[in-house]
């Protein structure tokens, strides 16, 4: 079965370093997104796997066979492309036809697979005409039918929402996800949209600097972010982090933000802290309390002034002045209109929900 | 109920049901325009002079020739001079007219052009979308070949012709003009094959990977444009071209032009202007019918390159 493996790939432009042995194993059925800023890597990973880029050294393999050295059409693999990449002088069943064409089938087989793609995803009174005359969502399902016509068991996509607005996306993230479903293929995300990798994936690699940082779950990665940079990226709003000393005493282990001391007895550490390291704290908006009101086991209470507050209809934010900057609390839309700017807002925090990470080296301690 | 179903499947398009309010200004034409106008119709004129006198003189009479009036009109009206240019005018000491020539030009210019389109449009293709090795050089090679003036490699072209047997026919002609024009036609695909997004080749690659699967297929029937434009390059030099002609045709395989030249500088008898004048009007005229024909095309594709589409 198709299990998609990377070992120890190495990727240079030049003397650039894009990859630094990667390993990376994608078990058969997965819906992997690789997710990560813009110039972190991703996309030259998926480029490789397609075939479309040489690698430096590294071995990649899909199922038991050795695709490292094979072109792409041989490697039984299917892309979708960010800006559709359609042919636009062929027609839409042009377009699909050419799919196959390295496939050598027989004419019928050809027709049936088209039939079939077309109605799977609705293009049928589309076949006819050219990519310019359809519109962004019409040419995003076109690019989807001339890789699923191919019938492999890989399947790639190379940010292929970027280019619709906000609706078709949310559309089309459901009805990539019904795909999946429906064909159980193993499919290869590439994508800077951590809203798209959330919902989509059944794993996720956050990729930095050319450096898998983590490839969990999207529940767990949200959860537990292995380093600073997965707790940083994750997240909208973005996880508040700030810098901090521990101090070990009789009365526990506790660590000291810009003046506020936040009790961490009760956090898990993975492994002991040291009386005056320096560590980075983590906590999600969402994970404050509503103002003035307690939790239980809380590492500290906030009593901060509101500076700003957002409201996007189902949630609001507001931003308190913390220190030099700001930290953004998740809160109720209806309770934030009736706190005025510059009210003193106390706020707690549950231990259990923070994250603590090692300054120097990023590492989730 | 109506309307609101159409309001719902075209939402840009609004009904116009009352006079605008505020309609727009009409633009008179200012002055700065009026004097481009003006030195454009000066400018115009300047050229159409000589093509006035040229056009007039080959409709007249020797006669009326003779009385030195260039400017008159042509009276009597009389095509004689046309077609005796076209079948039985003199060069040298053959009298079939211009006929023999314009075949001979046909005749070199349908294998230069299917020549080297074929060679220039597939290595620009091969240069601008594949991993070539030496891509870079070869390309430093073609643009300096681009900047090689014909006369100097005249003797050793001729020679490697003769060695060729083709020297003198109408095939080694087409040959030389399609290998001379090689580097610049190739400079001219493979820039435009630039222009043709990543994403499009990197889907052919995997979808077929076949080189002339996807030249033919996918980029030929994207370069429309940029085929239109090298055809009329390609004709006009080819027809136009006068030195390659002569130095590569031999007795009755000479292309219209050399011909022409025969007609014109003739020494025996009278100079027969009319005749003369309707013999380089017939000369021009392809490439003219090309540029009327096809000079919509020729702007399209020059500019097509300027925007990706």
């Amino acid at each position: 079965m198709p299990r998609v493996q990377f070992e120890d790939i190495i990727k240079t432009y030049g003397r650039l370093p894009v990859l630094k042995n990667l390993d990376l194993t994608i078990e058969d059925g997965e819906f992997v997104v690789l997710l990560g800023p813009s110039g972190c890597g991703k996309t030259t990973l998926l480029n490789l796997l397609a075939g479309l880029l040489d690698i430096t050294a590294g071995r990649i393999t899909i199922g038991d066979r050795d695709v490292t050295d094979l072109d792409p059409k041989d490697r039984g693999l299917a892309m979708v492309f960010q800006s559709y990449a359609l042919y636009p002088t062929k027609t839409v069943a042009g377009n699909l036809k050419f799919g196959l064409s390295a496939q050598k089938l027989a004419k019928d087989e050809v027709d049936k697979r088209v039939t079939w793609a077309a109605k799977l995803l609705q293009i049928e009174p589309l076949l006819d005409r050219k990519p310019a005359q359809l519109s962004g969502g019409q040419r995003q399902r076109v690019a989807i039918g001339r890789a699923l016509v191919k019938n492999v068991d890989v399947f790639l996509f190379d940010e292929p929402l970027s280019n619709l607005d906000a609706k078709l996306r949310t559309e089309m993230r459901l009805e990539i996800k019904k795909l999946h479903d429906e064909l159980k293929s193993t499919i290869v995300y590439v994508t800077h949209d951590q809203i798209e990798a959330m919902t989509m994936a059944t794993r996720i690699a956050v990729m930095n600097g050319g450096v898998i940082q983590q490839f969990d779950t999207p529940d767990e990665i949200y959860t537990c972010p292995q380093n600073l940079f997965v707790a940083g990226f994750i997240g909208s709003p973005a996880m508040n982090l700030r810098s901090g000393r521990i101090s070990t005493g009789p009365a526990g282990v506790s660590a000291e933000i810009e003046g506020v001391k936040l009790a961490l007895d009760h956090y898990p550490f993975r492994t002991a802290p040291k009386d005056g390291q320096t560590v980075v704290i983590g906590m999600r908006p969402e994970h404050f309390s509503a103002p003035g009101e307690p939790v239980a086991d809380a590492a500290a209470v906030f009593n901060l002034p509101l500076q700003y507050s957002e409201r996007t209809g189902a949630e609001a934010t507001g931003y308190l002045k913390f220190g030099d900057g700001l930290i953004s609390v998740r809160m109720d839309p209806e309770r934030i209109t009736k706190f005025r700017h510059g009210e003193q807002l106390a706020v707690a925090f549950p231990q259990i929900k923070l994250h603590v990470f090692d300054e120097a080296s990023g590492t989730r301690l | 109920m109506t309307t609101i179903v159409e309001r719902a499947t075209n939402p840009g398009e609004v009904a116009v049901d009352r006079a605008p309010r505020f309609p727009r200004r009409k633009k008179g034409i200012s002055g700065r325009s009026i004097a481009i106008i003006v030195f454009l119709s000066i400018c115009a004129l300047f050229f159409c002079v000589p093509l006035y006198v040229i056009a007039t003189t080959s409709f007249k009479t020797m006669e009326q020739i003779r009385q030195g009036e260039i400017f008159s009109l042509p009276s009597p009206f009389t095509l004689d001079a046309w077609w005796s240019a076209w079948d039985h005018a003199c060069s040298g000491i053959n009298c079939d007219g211009l006929k023999v020539g314009f075949w001979n030009s046909v005749y070199i210019l349908f294998p230069s052009l299917v020549l080297s389109l074929a060679l220039s449009s597939v290595t620009g293709y091969a240069l601008a979308l594949w991993n070539v090795k030496w891509a870079g050089t070869f390309l430093f090679v073609l643009f300096i070949c681009a900047f090689v003036p014909f006369q100097i490699i005249m003797i050793p072209l001729i020679i490697l012709s003769s060695g060729l047997k083709v020297y003198g026919s109408v095939w080694g002609i087409a040959i030389v003009h399609a290998v001379l024009s090689m580097p610049i036609l190739t400079l001219i695909f493979r820039n435009y094959y630039k222009g043709i997004p990543q994403e499009i080749m990197s889907a052919a690659m995997m979808d077929s990977g076949s080189f002339w699967k996807i030249f033919f297929e996918i980029i030929l029937p994207m370069s429309a444009n940029i085929l239109i434009v090298v055809l009329i390059l390609q004709i006009t030099s080819v027809w136009n071209d006068f030195l390659i002609g002569l130095t590569f045709g031999g007795l009755g395989t000479q292309p219209m032009s050399v011909v022409l030249a025969n007609v014109v500088i003739t020494t025996t008898g009278e100079v027969r202007y009319n005749e003369n004048m309707a013999a380089a009007l017939l000369t021009a005229i392809p490439p003219l019918f090309i540029y009327f024909v096809l000079g919509r095309f020729f702007v399209q594709g020059i500019t097509a390159g300027a925007i990706k589409g």
